[in-house]
C-alpha cells in the first residue's frame, strides 16, 4: 500500500503545472518569464488558498533547476562516501524531497529563519554553507560548516538554525527564534520544518499551542515522506492529514514535489504571518528515496516498485525539467549544461572532502562556552588536561 | 566509620601543619551591622530580576505563573504589573515547550529567563536544557551560542514528597556547556543572577524554596546594580583551621550552625560555600584541605555520583590527597525517593548534628 502521500502526489490531478502563457516573449528564442499553474492545496481553516498560478521567470527557474540538482547529487556523493566509510555515524540524506526546501528557500527574505532536523544537508547548503562546506563537514574536515564537529545532522549558516538531532526538539526552538524575530519587532518569521514521524510529538502540540496564542510568526512545516524511519504515517498517526494537526493553527496541505507550488505555498505563509496572524502548518507531501539513513535500505517497509513509481512520475527534478523545457524558458542544452557544471562541482567538493584535513586535537576543548571560566579541560586522564580556546565566531556575545 | 579511621590516611607527603588567627564567631552572627543589611533571599531575586529587565532589553522572563500571579513563590512579585505582557511572561504548563522555545530565541538572539517553577518539572524539558541550550556551541564550532538562565527552585522543600524534592546539582553539573550555580544567600542569589544574566552561555541556576523566605545579612556592597560574582568561584564562609567543610545551596543551613557549635567546643571548622557547581572551585577546595587536612561535603543531593562523589575523585586524583588526614567523608542525602512523614523526611537529610558527628570522629574528639 502507498503511504498517503505518495497516494495523494500520484492522484492524476491536474495536468502538472501547465504553462499558461508565456509573459515577456522571448530571449535568444527562450521564454524570459511563463505563468504557471500551482498544484492544487487543500485548506484548514484558511479562507483563501495560495494563488492558483503564478510567474516564474526564466532566471528563476534556473536557479531552482540548479538548487535542486546540487542537492541531489551531494546527497549521491554523500551516499558514495558513507559507503566508501569516509562518512561516519548517522546520514540521512534528503534525495527526493529536493523541492521543499528549494522551494521555501525561493520565498525567504534575507531576515527570516529556518531550523530543521537531522535531514539538514540541503538546507545548509541552500542557506549558505558551499557544497565543500557541507561535503567536507560529513565527511569531519576542517574545511566542514562547524569544522567537523557536528556532522551531518549539525550544520549551521546565518538565519539556519540547525540540524537538530533529537525527533521534534527544532520545533519550540524554532517558534522561539520567531518569538525572538516578533520581539525585536522585525517582521521576519521561521520555518520550522519536521517530519511526519515528529509531528506525533508531544513538545510539537506544546509549540503549536504557544504559537498560537502569542500569534508567532511561525512557519510549521511537516515534510510528510510517508515514513518515520520505517513506520509508516498510517501506522503512527491516528490523523494522517498532518496539515490539520494543529488543530486551532490553519493549515495547507501542498504537493511537495512541486517546487513552484510550494513557493507559493511559502509566500503566501510569510504574508500571513508578517501580518500578524499567527502560525500556520504547512503540510507538504513528498518522498524519500533512500532510507531513513544510510543504515536503512529503506525495502522492508515499503516496495522497491513503489520508490520506482514516484522516481518515475513525480520525481521534483524531472518534473521542474519537462516543465520549464516544454515552455521554452529552458533548453535541453542548458540543462545538460547545469548538470555538468554541477556535476564537476559536487565532484571536486567530493575530492576535497576525502583529502581536507581533520581539525587538530588542539581543538577538543575549543568552543565549549562563549566565556570558558574551566580553568582546564579534563582530559581521559587527569595527567594531561586541557586548555578552553575560543575560535568561533560566536552571534550571541554582545 | 571508626575502622575507616584508624591511623592516618596513607601517606602524607607534605605535612602541612599552617595555622591562622583564630576567626572570631562574629562572622556567623546575624546582628546587622552599618554596612550589613538584612535581607530576604526572594526579594533579592526580585530585585536582581528587575534591574536585569531593565538594564538590556533582551532580557525577559517565562515560566508558569511568572506575570499575573505574580509567581508561585512570589518570586517575581510586581514584575508584570511594572514591565507588562512583553517582558514578563506567562506560558501554559508544558515545560518541555516553553524550555525549548526559550532556548531558541536565545539563540536568535534575546537573553531568556526561563523560569522552572521547581526543577523537578524541569526534566520533562531536560533535553531542551542539555541537548539544545549545552551543545549546540560546541557542535556548531562555535557559531550559535545560547545566553539563557534556567532558574527556580531546587531540592528538597518540606513535605511534598518524593517527586517534589530532589537535588539536580549533579545532574546539571555533569554536562559539559552548561554553567550550574547554586546561591546559598541573598548576596549569592543577587550576584551569580546578574551574573548568569549577562553570561554568554546556558546557565543553571538552582534556587530552593526554604532559602526564598530566608533573611541574610548582605552587605551593601551587594546592593549595587552591578554586582557580579564570579561563576566559578566559592566563598570562604568561614575560615577555620582544622577540617574543611565543602557544602552549597539549602545544606549550607545546617553546617554553619554546625561550624558554630564546633567553634564553641574548640573544633575550629573552614566553611567553604561551593556558589558554584560548574565550574567547580577547586582550587578553593584544594587549598583549604592544604590547611586543614581534612574534607568533609555536606549536601541534599543522593550519594550517587553526586557533587561530593565529584570532589572526593578530585582530591584523589589531585596533590590535595597528599595532605589529608583522613579520608574524605560525604555527607548526602539519604539514599532514598523523599519520604514525605515529617519524621522520615527529617531524617532524610543531613542535619547540624550529623554534621557535628562526623567532623568529630574524623578529628578523633
Amino acid at each position: 500500500m502507498l503511504p498517503s502521500c505518495a497516494r495523494n502526489i500520484n492522484k492524476p490531478t491536474i495536468s502538472c503545472k501547465k504553462v499558461l502563457q508565456l509573459i515577456n516573449g522571448t530571449k535568444n528564442n527562450y521564454a524570459t518569464e511563463v505563468k504557471c499553474e500551482t498544484k492544487p492545496y487543500k485548506l484548514h481553516k484558511l479562507d483563501t488558498p495560495p494563488s492558483a498560478s503564478t510567474t516564474l521567470s526564466r532566471e528563476d527557474a534556473l536557479k531552482y533547476y540548479r538548487e535542486m540538482q546540487v542537492v541531489r547529487r551531494m546527497e549521491a556523493s554523500a551516499n558514495n562516501l558513507y559507503k566508501t566509510k569516509l562518512i561516519r555515524g548517522f546520514c540521512h540524506l534528503y534525495s527526493g524531497q529536493e523541492a521543499v526546501a528549494v522551494g521555501i528557500k525561493a520565498a525567504l527574505r534575507s531576515h527570516d529563519a529556518v531550523i530543521t532536523a537531522y535531514r539538514d544537508h540541503g538546507w545548509a547548503y541552500l542557506m549558505g554553507a558551499s557544497v565543500v562546506e557541507v561535503l567536507t563537514e560529513l565527511t569531519g574536515r576542517k574545511s566542514g560548516c562547524a569544522r567537523g564537529k557536528g556532522g551531518s545532522m549539525h550544520m549551521y549558516t546565518d538565519n539556519f538554525y540547525g540540524g537538530n538531532g533529537i525527533v521534534g526538539a527544532q520545533v519550540p526552538l524554532g517558534a522561539g527564534i520567531a518569538f525572538a524575530l516578533k520581539y525585536k519587532g522585525t517582521d521576519g518569521v521561521c520555518f520550522a520544518l519536521y517530519g511526519d514521524g515528529a509531528a506525533n510529538q508531544g513538545q510539537v502540540f506544546e509549540t503549536y499551542n504557544m504559537a498560537k496564542l502569542w500569534n508567532l510568526p511561525c512557519i510549521f512545516v511537516c515534510e510528510n515522506n510517508g515514513y518515520g524511519m520505517g513506520t509508516s504515517a498510517q501506522r503512527a498517526a491516528a490523523n494522517t492529514a498532518f496539515y490539520t494537526r494543529g488543530d486551532y493553527v490553519p493549515g495547507l496541505w501542498v504537493d511537495g514535489m512541486d517546487v513552484v507550488t510550494v513557493r507559493e505555498a511559502a509566500r503566501y505563509a510569510i504574508d500571513y504571518c508578517k501580518s500578524g496572524k499567527g502560525p500556520l502548518v504547512i503540510e507538504a507531501a513528498t518522498y524519500r528515496y533512500f532510507g531513513h539513513s544510510m543504515s536503512d535500505p529503506g525495502t522492508s517497509y515499503r516496495t522497491r516498485e513503489e520508490i520506482q513509481e514516484v522516481r518515475q512520475k513525480r520525481d521534483p527534478i524531472t518534473h521542474f525539467q519537462e516543465l520549464t523545457t516544454n515552455a521554452g524558458l529552458l533548453s535541453e542544452n542548458e540543462i545538460k549544461e547545469i548538470n555538468a557544471d554541477v556535476k564537476k562541482e559536487v565532484d571536486e567538493a567530493t575530492e576535497i572532502s576525502k583529502t581536507d584535513s581533520s581539525i587538530g586535537l588542539d581543538e577538543l576543548a575549543t568552543d565549549i562556552y562563549a566565556n570558558n571560566l574551566e580553568p582546564q579541560i579534563r582530559n581521559t586522564t587527569p595527567f594531561n588536561p586541557l586548555t578552553h580556546n575560543r575560535l568561533g565566531k560566536a552571534v550571541n556575545l554582545e | 566509620m571508626s575502622q575507616l579511621l584508624v591511623g592516618k590516611f596513607l601517606t602524607r607527603i607534605i605535612a602541612t601543619t599552617i595555622t591562622k588567627p583564630f576567626i572570631s564567631k562574629s562572622t556567623l552572627t546575624t546582628t546587622a551591622s552599618p554596612l550589613r543589611k538584612e535581607i530576604i533571599y526572594r526579594d533579592a531575586l526580585n530585585a536582581a530580576i528587575d534591574e536585569e529587565i531593565e538594564r538590556d532589553e533582551r532580557v525577559f522572563i517565562l515560566g508558569e505563573e511568572v506575570a499575573q500571579y505574580n509567581g508561585a513563590y512570589k518570586v517575581t512579585k510586581g514584575l508584570w504589573k511594572k514591565w507588562g505582557d512583553k517582558r514578563v511572561i506567562d506560558t501554559p504548563i508544558t515545560e518541555m515547550g516553553f524550555a525549548g522555545l526559550a532556548v531558541g530565541a536565545a539563540m536568535a538572539g534575546l537573553r531568556p529567563i526561563c523560569e522552572f517553577m521547581t526543577f523537578n518539572f524541569a526534566m520533562q524539558a531536560i533535553d531542551q536544557v542539555i541537548n539544545s541550550a549545552g551543545k549546540t556551541f560546541y557542535m556548531s564550532a562555535g557559531i550559535v551560542n545560547v545566553p539563557i538562565v534556567f532558574r527556580g527552585n531546587n531540592s528538597a522543600a518540606t513535605g511534598v514528597a518524593a517527586q517534589h524534592s530532589q537535588c539536580y546539582g549533579a545532574w546539571y553539573a555533569h554536562c559539559p556547556g552548561l554553567k550550574v550555580v547554586a546561591p546559598w544567600s541573598s548576596e549569592d542569589v543577587r550576584g551569580l543572577f546578574k551574573s548568569a544574566v549577562r553570561d554568554p552561555d546556558p546557565v543553571i541556576c538552582l534556587e530552593n524554596e526554604i532559602l526564598l523566605g530566608q533573611s541574610f545579612e548582605t552587605p551593601d556592597q551587594a546592593l549595587v546594580k552591578d554586582f557580579l560574582i564570579p561563576i566559578g568561584k566559592g566563598k570562604i564562609e568561614k575560615p577555620g583551621k582544622h577540617l574543611t567543610i565543602v557544602s552549597f545551596g539549602r545544606a549550607l543551613n545546617a553546617v554553619i550552625p554546625a561550624a558554630k557549635e564546633l567553634q564553641s567546643g574548640g573544633i575550629d571548622v573552614e566553611v567553604i560555600n561551593l556558589r558554584s557547581l560548574r565550574p567547580l572551585d577547586f582550587d578553593m577546595i584544594s587549598t583549604s584541605v592544604k590547611k586543614t587536612n581534612h574534607l568533609i561535603t555536606v549536601e541534599y543531593g543522593w550519594p550517587s555520583c553526586g557533587i561530593g562523589s565529584e570532589i572526593a575523585a578530585r582530591v584523589m586524583e589531585s596533590e590535595a590527597f597528599f595532605h589529608l588526614d583522613q579520608p574524605v567523608i560525604r555527607l548526602t542525602g539519604v539514599d532514598v525517593p523523599t519520604p514525605y512523614a515529617k519524621e522520615l523526611e527529617d531524617a532524610s537529610f543531613p542535619r547540624p548534628q550529623d554534621v557535628v558527628q562526623v567532623v568529630k570522629k574524623l578529628l578523633s574528639k
